[in-house]
């Protein structure tokens, strides 16, 4: 770890102030820290100004809150919070899911939503520094991942120049739920649909996410539909808890007496970014859902998929789980 | 209700004490080395290679020594003095040196002193290597690897079991098996990280380092600085985990005190997690080819078994488990042959059951196969082939209690229900299936020495440079002092991991609780000896004339079968001392008397398992239950039984914990742990604990140990064999087997992840 510069803030206002001093060295949120240190232990993040914005919890940025217009979660809440919240977890199963099923007890304590959802690829080459190329750490320098020791990355949404999976699981239900983000910056405010906020790598891979420099996250919206109650998160993965997904499904479903009025699915484990799938939802609009039109929407899903060798199995393992995450979904009493 | 956790004694059974560290050790009064203090130490961090074959050319430390704070920095340019120590002399591996050249990924090129340990971590990152650099061969398969064969190589093995012609009797052999297995690079992972702490007092230097065998690690040290071993005092109280891999010196622990000795002031290093992967030693991949031939009825008439093992450059580790796989069933004819390979990578060492825990998941899995193939139930396959002497020169084992492990197992699990066919039971979307395995491990004993002092009032101090790395070490050690001397367990002192004690071989082979505590025994023995005689001779005391032969200690009592007693006290007054104190040696059977005198000099001779005119080996028999998800393959692992004879059991809570711990590394062997390796670098990737993946609470459901009766008056004078190495043997082979019985599928590979199963 290098020497770097610390500094609390009480607002959102003196946050973006501190982050976007004009001139001012590179500077970095830290809200649980969870990502954040690890990465700069690595010397992967290499801050020289740390702002900490841990005491906006106490203001709306730490609240979760239900309105006629749906669910908003403050960017601060903690994971196990908003996972424990008996409003989320029934009117939005599948955030509670996915937080839940989301690694530790400990780190779902300290980490927040809003630094969840900025939670950087687990890809081993990223993460170590000594390993010359990586286009995402070091643009320019290469994939060692392609010919690499891929299993654990994405089928989807990658490019010859990165194939880093996106970790996370709750971004997949905020994809499927049709969240959209609150910004604020020095410029003002703004909000995006949470389904534009990551980048798929292309020919830049270090260029995440579309936020502006010093951008801070408020919160999440998530609007309220018929099918945030018929939802879940199925994460399958190599041990039973504290493990990312080899394949996840966020699955909601607005059914109509069997027949699907809509669906939402996003997937996880798979994807360089959290992925929406629609095709898999214009396949089932108008169908019930058994084997046969699970299956035919699981291969619309991966049907542009592209496995790097290790990882070819995550193309029939995705598909699996989507089918199980759909057959689940459809059998739900709600 | 009972206590799973401390089992009511069988015959032949110490009583479930409980640990007597345990308080310490849960309140944070156990110091391990790293936490003793020291004064004004200074904090050193390790620089290692980013590559695993070429040079150094140039080494740029202008960086780090800009870093306010950094006092020192060693390289191979000044640390060139210290003398060689070679690979089974002492140290886990040649490639001591920190360059020029480079043999392997993460050798150590350069440490970091500082006032700090954050001003060391942060130059260390300053220190810039420039390397010319050399394609590596990371493993089997890679370009560059040359092959050996072991016997040619290895000192220790120089001869693999044979017995009768194999290939004739495969040749003839109605039912064959011909099948490959393949195991992955696990590293150990102590929880405790590889730490080193150093401090000179004048020409004298205290090493503190988590430590399986403070005697070999002080005389390592004191060779490769070039000065006398009586100089160097090694202190290991706790070891914070080891499993093998603090049995041999490291490269670090000189450099650590070379630095110390340079700064004149105490020198404290805490490698990091990833580091501890490449500066240490590790389980090596290995492959396996074998061959079974049977008759009709299940009798084995041949098994051929050929092992593949990988190794460093310069080093040949060799496990060779066939000197073990040979001995365990009626084989009939016997051929093996073990080969090295030779890659680019750091010297493998000892990891918990080095021999046993590839070879006989190998085995166990083709025994699988073979039952499968006759159609009989594995249990049965094992009962037709059980047998009372080895196939490798006929010699009688010494104890053998494997069909009574496999009963009482059965019965436990339920193995009756069983229906034989591959995939025929299902519990809603989960395949549901069966298997087992043989645990096997060779029983060692080493030389050691103890002294032992008793007080009047029936206090106890026990001295022994035994090992305490969560084994049970001071309490065994305690309770074979309380029960010879006949007081309480809470009346003794246990002084243990510290090289001024007395010697006691490494805590490795399973040997700590024979070899110690027959140590300890003698020592005793010794002591009682003198009080009888002081009882008997006496001309006032209660006990005079009586035979020695009738007497016994009890309740700090020197006490006659008839009641008639008299008290420690009374005696001690008599022969006018305070304290009674002795120290004796103890020899195995088998070793000449220099084998004390060599360990001293931190020279280990063991004897036991296949070696020798009996056999001796600890067994158990493992069942498991296995779900297998039928959509999405996750692999469950609901419930495993195992029963496990190992003669006398000293003390049934440390005996139960070892063993249920076995069982899930079992687990985690099975189905989790591997280390990644990038061929084209010949590095591992996965060098953290997040990413190498071993078993959470959540992967663990229930483990059942059986303790089986046994008694063996042939091992050692304590009747023990070591079982901190059975339980994770077999587990794998038990653990496949139940996946081929829920799927039909056969893995032949570890670990067994859900990718493996998706194809099918
Ligand atoms: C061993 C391990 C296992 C894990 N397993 C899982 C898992 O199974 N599933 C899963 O989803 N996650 C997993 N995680 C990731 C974990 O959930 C994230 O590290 C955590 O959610 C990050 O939140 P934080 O508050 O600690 O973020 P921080 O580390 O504080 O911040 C992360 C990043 O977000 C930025 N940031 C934080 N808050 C804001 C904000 N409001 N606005 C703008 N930028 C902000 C920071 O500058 C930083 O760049 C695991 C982590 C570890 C270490
Ligand atoms: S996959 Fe992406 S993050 Fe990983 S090495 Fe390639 S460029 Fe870097």
């Amino acid at each position: 770890m290098r020497p770097f510069v610390y500094e609390r803030v009480g607002d959102w206002a003196a946050a973006t102030q501190a982050a976007g001093r004009l001139g001012s060295a590179p500077a970095s949120y830290l809200a649980g820290g969870t990502t954040l240190v690890d990465l700069m232990r690595l010397e992967v993040m290499r801050p020289e100004r740390v702002i900490d914005i841990n005491a906006l919890h106490d203001s709306r940025y730490g609240r979760i809150e239900f309105g006629q217009n749906g669910l908003r979660l403050g960017a601060l809440v903690r994971m196990a919070d908003a996972a424990d919240h008996p409003g989320v977890q029934r009117h939005c199963p599948v955030i509670a899911q996915a937080l839940q099923l989301a690694a530790s007890a400990q780190i779902r304590n300290m980490a927040s939503l809003g630094g969840n959802v900025l939670q950087r690829t687990r890809c081993t080459y990223f993460r170590d520094v000594s390993y010359a190329a990586c286009n995402k750490r070091n643009p320019g320098s290469g994939c060692a991942a392609l010919a690499g020791v891929n299993r654990m990355h994405a089928v989807l949404g990658g490019s010859d120049h990165c194939i880093a999976t996106y970790a996370g699981d709750f971004a997949q239900a905020l994809i499927a739920l049709g969240a959209s983000v609150d910004l604020i910056s020095a410029d003002g405010a703004r909000t995006i649909p949470f389904a534009k906020l990551h980048r798929q790598p292309g020919d830049t891979p270090d260029q995440e996410t579309t936020l502006r420099p010093g951008e801070l996250i408020v919160s999440f919206t998530v609007p309220a539909a018929p099918w945030t109650r018929r939802s879940l998160y199925l994460k399958v993965r190599d041990r039973q808890s504290y493990e990312f997904a080899l394949a996840s499904a966020a699955v909601a479903l607005d059914l109509d007496d069997g027949a699907v009025r809509e669906a939402r699915i996003a997937l996880g484990g798979v994807s360089t970014v959290p992925w929406r799938a629609a095709e898999a939802e214009a396949a089932l609009r108008g169908k019930t859902i058994n084997d046969q039109t699970a299956m035919a929407a699981a291969d619309a899903a991966f049907a542009g998929a592209q496995g790097r060798g290790h990882n070819d199995f995550k193309i029939e393992l995705g598909k699996r789980t989507l089918r199980r995450a759909l057959r689940q979904a459809a059998a739900l009493e709600i | 209700m009972a206590n799973a956790a401390a089992p009511t004694p069988k015959a032949n059974m110490g009583p479930a004490a409980p640990r007597i560290d345990a308080r310490l050790k849960v309140t944070g009064q156990a110091h391990y080395p790293s936490d003793t203090p020291v004064g004004n130490p200074a904090f050193a961090v390790l620089v290692t290679s980013a590559i695993a074959r070429g040079r150094i050319e140039r080494l740029d430390l202008d960086g780090a020594r800009a870093v306010p704070g950094v006092l020192d920095i060693l390289t191979h340019e000044n640390t060139g003095d210290l003398n060689d120590v070679k690979f089974g002399h002492g140290s886990g591996t040649s490639i001591e040196d920190l360059g020029p050249e480079i043999q392997q990924a993460g050798q150590i090129i350069a440490v970091v002193v500082a006032d700090t340990f954050e001003a060391a971590t942060e130059a260390a990152s300053g220190v810039k290597p420039a390397y010319s650099e050399q394609t590596p061969s990371a493993t089997f398969g890679s370009q560059g690897v040359t092959q050996e064969d072991a016997t040619k190589v290895s000192p220790q093995h120089k001869h693999l079991p044979q017995a009768g012609d194999a290939e004739a009797a495969l040749a003839g052999a109605p039912v064959v098996i011909d099948v490959e297995y393949e195991t992955p690079t696990q590293h150990h992972n102590p929880m405790e990280l590889f730490t080193t702490t150093c401090a000179w007092t004048g020409d004298r230097l205290t090493v503190y380092e988590p430590s399986q065998f403070v005697y070999g690690l002080k005389n390592g040290v004191a060779h490769r600085l070039g000065i006398d071993p009586d100089k160097v005092r090694v202190v290991s109280s706790y070891v914070g985990g080891a499993f093998g891999s603090k049995g041999t010196m490291t490269p670090r622990t000189a450099m650590i005190a070379l630095a110390a000795r340079r700064l004149n002031r105490p020198v404290k290093l805490v490698a990091t997690r990833a580091q501890g992967f490449t500066i240490a030693t590790y389980r090596a991949e290995t492959r396996h080819h074998i061959r079974l031939g049977a008759a009709r009825d299940g009798k084995l008439v041949g098994y051929s078994h050929e092992g593949f093992e990988v190794s460093s450059r310069p080093d040949a580790y060799v496990v060779a488990g066939v000197e073990d796989s040979a001995q365990i069933y009626a084989f009939g004819a016997v051929a093996t042959k073990v080969n090295i390979v030779h890659a680019d990578r750091n010297t493998p060492g000892y990891m918990r059951s080095p021999p046993v825990v590839p070879y006989i998941y190998a085995l166990e899995s083709a025994m699988d196969e073979m039952a499968q193939k006759l159609g009989m139930d594995p249990i049965e396959f094992r009962r037709v082939n059980d047998t009372m002497t080895s196939p490798i020169g006929n010699r009688p084992y010494s104890s053998r209690s494997l069909m009574t492990c496999y009963d009482q197992a059965a019965a436990a699990f339920g193995w009756k229900d069983r229906n034989p066919q591959p995939g025929s039971t299902r519990d809603g979307d989960w395949l549901v299936g069966y298997g087992c395995a043989t645990a096997v491990y060779p029983t060692h004993t080493g030389p050691a020495a103890a002294r032992v002092r008793l007080k009047p009032n029936g206090e106890a101090r026990v001295q022994i440079a035994a090992h305490e790395i969560g084994n049970g070490a001071y309490t065994v050690i305690g309770q074979m002092a309380a029960e010879r001397l006949g007081i309480d367990l809470a009346s003794v002192t246990v002084e243990i991991g510290d090289s001024r004690l007395p010697p006691a071989p490494v805590a490795g082979g399973s040997n700590t609780t024979a070899s110690s505590c027959s140590a300890v025994l003698k020592t005793c023995d010794l002591i009682r000896a003198r009080l009888f005689h002081a009882a008997v001779t006496a001309n006032d005391g209660p006990l005079a004339g009586r035979s020695a032969d009738d007497l016994t200690l009890r309740d700090v009592q020197i006490a006659a079968n008839d009641g008639t007693g008299e008290s420690f006290a009374d005696v001690f007054k008599r022969m006018g001392v305070a304290i009674i104190e002795e120290y004796a040696e103890f020899v195995p059977n088998g070793l000449k008397p220099q084998a004390i005198a060599d360990l001293y000099a931190g020279k280990l001779a063991m004897v036991g398992g296949s070696h020798g005119e009996k056999v001796m080996y600890a067994m158990g028999a493992e069942l498991v239950e296995v779900r297998v998800h039928a959509l999405t393959r996750e692999i469950r692992v609901p419930r495993i039984v195992g029963a496990f004879a190992a003669g006398r059991l000293m003390n049934t809570r440390t005996v139960h914990s070892q063993l249920m711990g076995g069982m899930i590394w079992g687990i985690s062997s099975a189905l989790h742990e591997a280390t990644e390796i990038d061929p084209r670098y010949a590095r591992y990737v996965n060098d953290n604990l997040a990413d190498y993946m071993i078993p959470v609470n959540a992967d663990v459901d229930q483990v059942q140990v059986i303790l089986v009766s046994e008694v063996d008056h042939d091992v050692n004078p304590a009747g023990v064999k070591g079982l901190g190495e059975l339980a994770n043997v077999g587990t794998a082979a038990a653990i496949a087997n139940a996946i081929h019985h829920a799927t039909g599928i056969r893995i032949r590979k570890l670990p067994i992840r859900l990718e493996k199963l998706l194809q099918a």
